[in-house]
């Protein structure tokens, strides 16, 4: 679908997080780092709305409080202190992290403010165990050049990393959060809502990654940039969609998004014509188990043998539109699915549009259809789970269902990897922030502003021109090493190894793309490790034709060293000695060709030599060997 | 208001501004110079800050630090609205539960911040606790009273008496228990204080705190006040009680005797450990009240509560050290103290460069005791000679007293006697379970924390 973007009126604002590479967490002495392993301990929480958010409280927030449900804590020695866990405050304000940020503003012409302020801004669904996220804005009111456009940035910030969710349990009554990533120093930055294209938002962003991956002192790695999406319509609503991890997803993220909009419209005008109203969608809630007694559907049964429900909704008018696309893979039935499990706690949801399916028969949806009064023009929606879940779910499917006649619900959404958006959670009110008064204020004098100022890192465009300059690269190569995360790891391996610069270079953008597109998980190698293949290469200890090898290795094998891969790989170099003996075998091997074709064979021999000695022997040795015997 | 009043927190240069330019806190006001523009709600300032800025929360919510200067210019545009402070209603009682009386002290439990301007305001009352804790209706009928409304590291002696008046009142009108929200500083000295103040006890009396104020999500005042109520509406037993997390999981509220327990971390908030004892019951997942032990006061709504809120306040703690000048114990005496409660070292011990002073004090008749800084443990001064001089001096050891209950009871001591000689064996009888003949190994906490 060709969509006119100015026609309909888009306009996206973009809000980028990226984790800042300092030495220290935000507020206490704990390595910013994650860790993999069973974690040491577990602790149980309960967040609750405090009495001056009643009212104004995240309702989902409230409504798991009201359900009961609590956040399992998991934590290990290396990764978080007591101040993670709320057992103790919070140090002051990590002064490397207020410097960065600093560094990133004045790049983006934005204004330092003279006192930082840290701030409270409440959150309650467990990812902070303190109930808040601390925040703190350092600068504001700047502006970056995109292409001959002028965005307006409108602020940035600096604040702590919320907790990791690992997974929920005991019916969705127990969240669990691995308390590791809390406090991990976040930049964000927020941009003015002038975008107007998907492609446009794309630039923006690789704009402003290029600008804080100047800064020397980011993150680098899946999980480690998280990218946010206003997107609006004005005859649709303003969306939040957050945490899209990959750049390039962005303008597919806001091309989907207009795209469900723009077909939530459509759905709703010809629900309307068809006279459905909202009321018409009655929270009649049946309980269908007696239907499915003997099922073959495989999730009910389970359900059913575990003493669970079956209950079921009618949606009035709504036959057919269910299974009706908003974006690739996405129905109108997955906004329904998406809102019940979200406040059912259940698995899923089934719906008569995808009947007969899934094991249910026929005869099933007809004695489904039966027990909620559905004509042909109803759809029924059911779900097998506890009775509370089944029927907080089901009212969560009424609500969406309600909201479709009215048009775009303004919410919350999370980006999959696929570009489509889930529901995550309804868009909280006015931000509710409080001073976080146990750290006092943080001066920023200007003496120290010039000071950062006087030190700022190069700009993407100055260095470009100086790694052409200095390196010999060429504009592409140059062009992708700047946007890469790689650029300074790039300068450290030219300087300190014998390798040519646009070896490395090639290395770093074209071969880790290659590598991983073939499912390599390229930020499993330490930089170090990076280095050290170079500096092996450089000195002739290692084939530079086996540095793809020795990379996809490492990055299997978290923890180990090159040398490791090289004996793991059997890559050792062969010695002179050795070249000779096989060039001498292969020779005799095909001592007749070599007759027939003298001097013209040795394009043959070489193909044929290298086949076994690849990555072991450097081909200007065995070049000259074969050419020396064939002389 | 006074000026002061309206411009909280600001000094010098800063209130001359903003006195000039006639802005108030809560007032929405412009910043303009050096090339920038904030406009926003003038907010506080903390008593800590300098006097060269401004603090203004802009519309984003995000507070900023202005700095002022001679190109500096501030206009009001706005008059703010000045916070108010709504309790929500009380939950309607229901006749057929329990009725127990929640009185407030002040302290972390009790405070809460101004989410408009980020004041700290320490005095939430009672009701305000039953207001943010619903639940508490489903448990009992509550009576809420404010008490006082101060930090704990400002309660005296005469605050302990109040306290025990008050919950006397309470019981002799019916209350089926009593609970005492409290800063946790001083907590405990409050909890000895009442323990041997209130003796034959008919209900329980619990004392509770909070180490996360009560205006977060992630406070314990909320499962810590509930673990109280069910306790003080519920409970079997009929002691003084400090109830607090037992680990830094919500999963379990302890109660421990007040003589018993002490305030060991700065900030967890399992701050509360029994010393040479152990938690008398427990709340685990929200169920009811577990008793841990056969050895308690029973409830008992037929006894008659015995009220003696009498403390001297001419009683001292001192800490011996390394080096510890012996002449600090005249100077104690020359004050008119009656009572000196040395914290020595080890089973008992303070140098023997102390014994001239400590024989001259006792014999003026101030009472001198000793209580071993090691807190866990018994002391024994019969194992060693500086032990025995001791004794002999007349020095009285506080078996396994720790510190600060043997103050305590040294202050209630000389508040019931003028006589010196009734008083020590007053001190030295078992009173509110203070001393225990036994030591199990599981009574020192020795260990790692975690939940």
């Amino acid at each position: 679908m060709a969509v006119d973007y100015a026609k309909v009126g888009l306009k996206v604002g973009l809000e980028i997080h990226q984790q800042l590479a300092t030495a220290s967490k935000l507020f206490c002495s704990c390595p910013p780092m994650l860790f993999k392993d069973e974690p040491q301990m577990v602790f149980l929480r309960r967040l609750r709305p405090t009495q001056s958010e009643l009212g104004q409280i995240d309702p989902s927030a409230y409504f798991e409080f009201q359900k009961g449900v609590k956040v399992l804590y998991e934590a290990n020695r290396e990764t978080a202190c007591l101040v993670e866990m709320d057992e103790e405050p919070p140090h002051p304000l990590n002064k490397e992290a207020v410097e960065t940020v600093l560094t990133a503003s004045l790049m983006m012409n934005m204004q330092p403010v003279d006192e930082v302020h840290v701030m409270r801004k409440t959150v309650i669904d467990g990812s902070n165990t303190t109930g808040f996220q601390r925040t703190c804005i350092v600068a504001l009111d700047g502006w970056i050049k995109v292409g001959e456009k002028v965005i307006p940035m409108q602020a940035a910030s600096l604040e702590e990393d919320a907790a990791r969710k690992i997974g929920t349990e005991a019916d969705g009554k127990i969240i669990r959060y691995r308390i590791d990533r809390l406090g991990i120093p976040l930049i964000e930055v927020a941009t003015a809502p002038v975008i107007y294209s998907p492609m446009e938002a794309q630039e923006v962003a690789l704009a402003i990654g290029r600008i804080l991956r100047d800064t020397g002192k980011v993150m680098r790695g899946l999980g480690t940039i998280r990218q946010d999406l206003n997107v609006s319509l004005p005859n649709g609503a303003l969306v939040e969609i957050k945490g899209v991890q990959a750049l390039d997803l962005i303008s597919t993220v806001v091309e989907y998004e207009v795209q469900r909009q723009l077909n939530l419209i459509t759905a709703k005008d010809e629900l309307t014509s068809k006279g459905v109203k909202a009321q018409d969608i009655k929270e009649d809630i049946v309980d269908a188990t007696d239907v499915f007694k003997d099922t073959k559907c495989k999730v009910i049964k389970k359900a059913i043998d575990k003493k669970n429900v079956v209950k079921a909704l009618k949606l009035t008018g709504f036959a057919g539109f269910l299974k009706r696309e908003l974006a690739p893979n996405f129905r109108i039935g997955t906004e329904l699915s998406d809102r019940a499990k979200f406040w059912g706690r259940v698995g899923g949801i089934f719906h008569t549009d995808e009947m007969p399916n899934y094991g249910v028969t026929t005869e099933e949806v007809k004695a489904l259809r039966k027990a909620v009064s559905a004509g042909a023009e109803d759809a029924v929606v059911f779900v097998a789970d506890t009775a509370e879940n089944t029927v907080d779910a089901l009212k969560a499917v009424v609500e969406r269902a309600r909201e479709i006649l009215t048009g775009v619900p303004a919410e919350t959404r999370t980006a999959k990897e696929d570009g489509t958006t889930r529901y995550m959670r309804p868009r909280p009110g006015a931000a509710r922030m409080y001073p976080e008064t146990d750290i006092p204020p943080t001066l920023i004098t200007s003496e120290f502003v010039e000071h950062v100022r006087e030190n700022l890192p190069e700009s993407a465009e100055k260095k470009l021109q100086r790694l052409a300059k200095e390196y010999g690269l060429n504009e592409k190569l140059a062009t992708q090493i700047v946007d890469s995360e790689y650029n300074t790891l790039f300068e450290n391996i030219v300087k300190e190894s014998d390798v040519s610069a646009t070896t490395v270079a090639v290395f770093l953008t074209e071969s880790l793309k290659a590598l991983k597109r073939d499912g390599i998980a390229v930020e499993n190698v330490a930089d170090e490790q990076i280095r050290e293949m170079f500096r092996r290469i450089g000195s002739g200890e290692l084939a530079k034709e086996a540095v793809s090898d020795v990379f996809a290795w490492l990055s299997k094998n978290e923890g180990k060293v090159v040398r490791d891969a090289v004996d793991a790989l059997g890559l050792k170099m062969l010695s002179k000695e050795e070249i000779t003996v096989l060039v001498d075998r292969v020779m005799a091997e095909n001592k007749q060709s070599i007759e027939k074709l003298g001097k013209n064979a040795f394009g043959m021999l070489m193909g044929l030599v290298m086949k076994e000695a690849r990555g072991k022997a450097k081909p200007n040795d065995v070049s000259e060997l074969v050419k020396q015997k064939l002389s | 208001m006074s000026q002061n009043e309206a411009n909280l927190g600001y000094k010098g240069e800063a209130l001359e501004a903003l006195t000039k330019a006639g802005c108030e806190v809560g007032d929405i006001v412009r910043v303009t110079g050096d090339g920038k523009t904030y406009e926003g709600i003038l907010i506080p300032r903390s008593e800590s800050g300098n006097n060269k800025h401004v603090v203004v929360k802009l519309k984003s919510g995000y507070n900023v630090g202005i700095r002022l200067s001679a190109n500096v210019k501030i206009e009001k545009v706005g008059k703010g609205v000045k916070p108010s402070f709504a309790s929500p209603p009380l939950p309607p009682q229901r006749e057929e539960l329990p009725k127990i009386v929640i009185m407030s002290t002040g302290g972390t439990i009790a405070s809460r911040v101004d989410y408009r301007t980020g004041a700290v305001r320490s005095a939430i009352s009672a009701s305000d606790l039953y207001g943010v804790v619903p639940e508490l209706a489903d448990l009992a009928q509550v009576d809420t009273q404010i008490l006082f409304s101060i930090y704990s590291e400002n309660i005296t002696q005469k605050h302990w008496t109040k306290i025990a008046q008050t919950v006397a009142e309470h019981i002799a009108q019916g209350a089926k228990g009593v609970i005492i929200a409290h800063g946790t500083d001083t907590m405990a000295y409050t909890a000895a204080a009442l323990s041997f103040a209130l003796q034959n006890l008919p209900v329980p009396v619990i004392v509770v705190g909070a180490q996360r104020s009560s205006d977060r999500p992630s406070s314990d005042a909320a499962t810590n006040l509930i673990g109280a109520v069910k306790a003080a509406a519920y409970g079997p037993f009929a002691e003084v009680v400090v109830a607090m997390h037992e680990t830094v999981a919500d999963t379990t509220i302890s109660f421990n005797r007040g003589t018993k327990v002490r305030k060991c971390h700065t900030s967890r908030r399992d701050t509360f450990k029994p010393v040479n004892g152990l938690p008398i019951a427990r709340t685990a997942d929200n169920n009811e009240v577990t008793m841990l032990t056969t050895d308690y006061r029973k409830r008992d709504p037929s006894a008659q509560l015995v009220l003696k809120p009498n403390f001297s306040e001419k009683v001292a703690l001192v800490k011996f050290y390394p080096g510890f000048d012996p002449s600090l114990i005249d100077w104690y005496a020359e004050r008119d103290v009656k009572g000196i409660l040395l914290e020595g070292s080890g089973l008992g011990h303070v140098s023997a460069r102390c014994f001239g002073a400590i024989q001259n004090v006792v014999s003026q008749g101030v009472i001198v005791a000793l209580a071993s800084q090691c807190i866990w443990g018994r002391v024994n001064m019969n194992v060693y000679d500086t032990g025995r001089d001791l004794l002999s001096l007349g020095v009285i050891p506080c078996d396994d007293m720790f510190p600060e209950t043997a103050l305590v009871k040294l202050m209630w001591t000389l508040g019931q006697n003028r006589d010196v000689e009734e008083a020590k064996k007053l001190f030295k009888t078992n009173v509110a379970g203070e001393f225990s003949p036994r030591t199990l190994p599981q009574e020192t906490q020795i260990k790692e924390g975690g939940a």
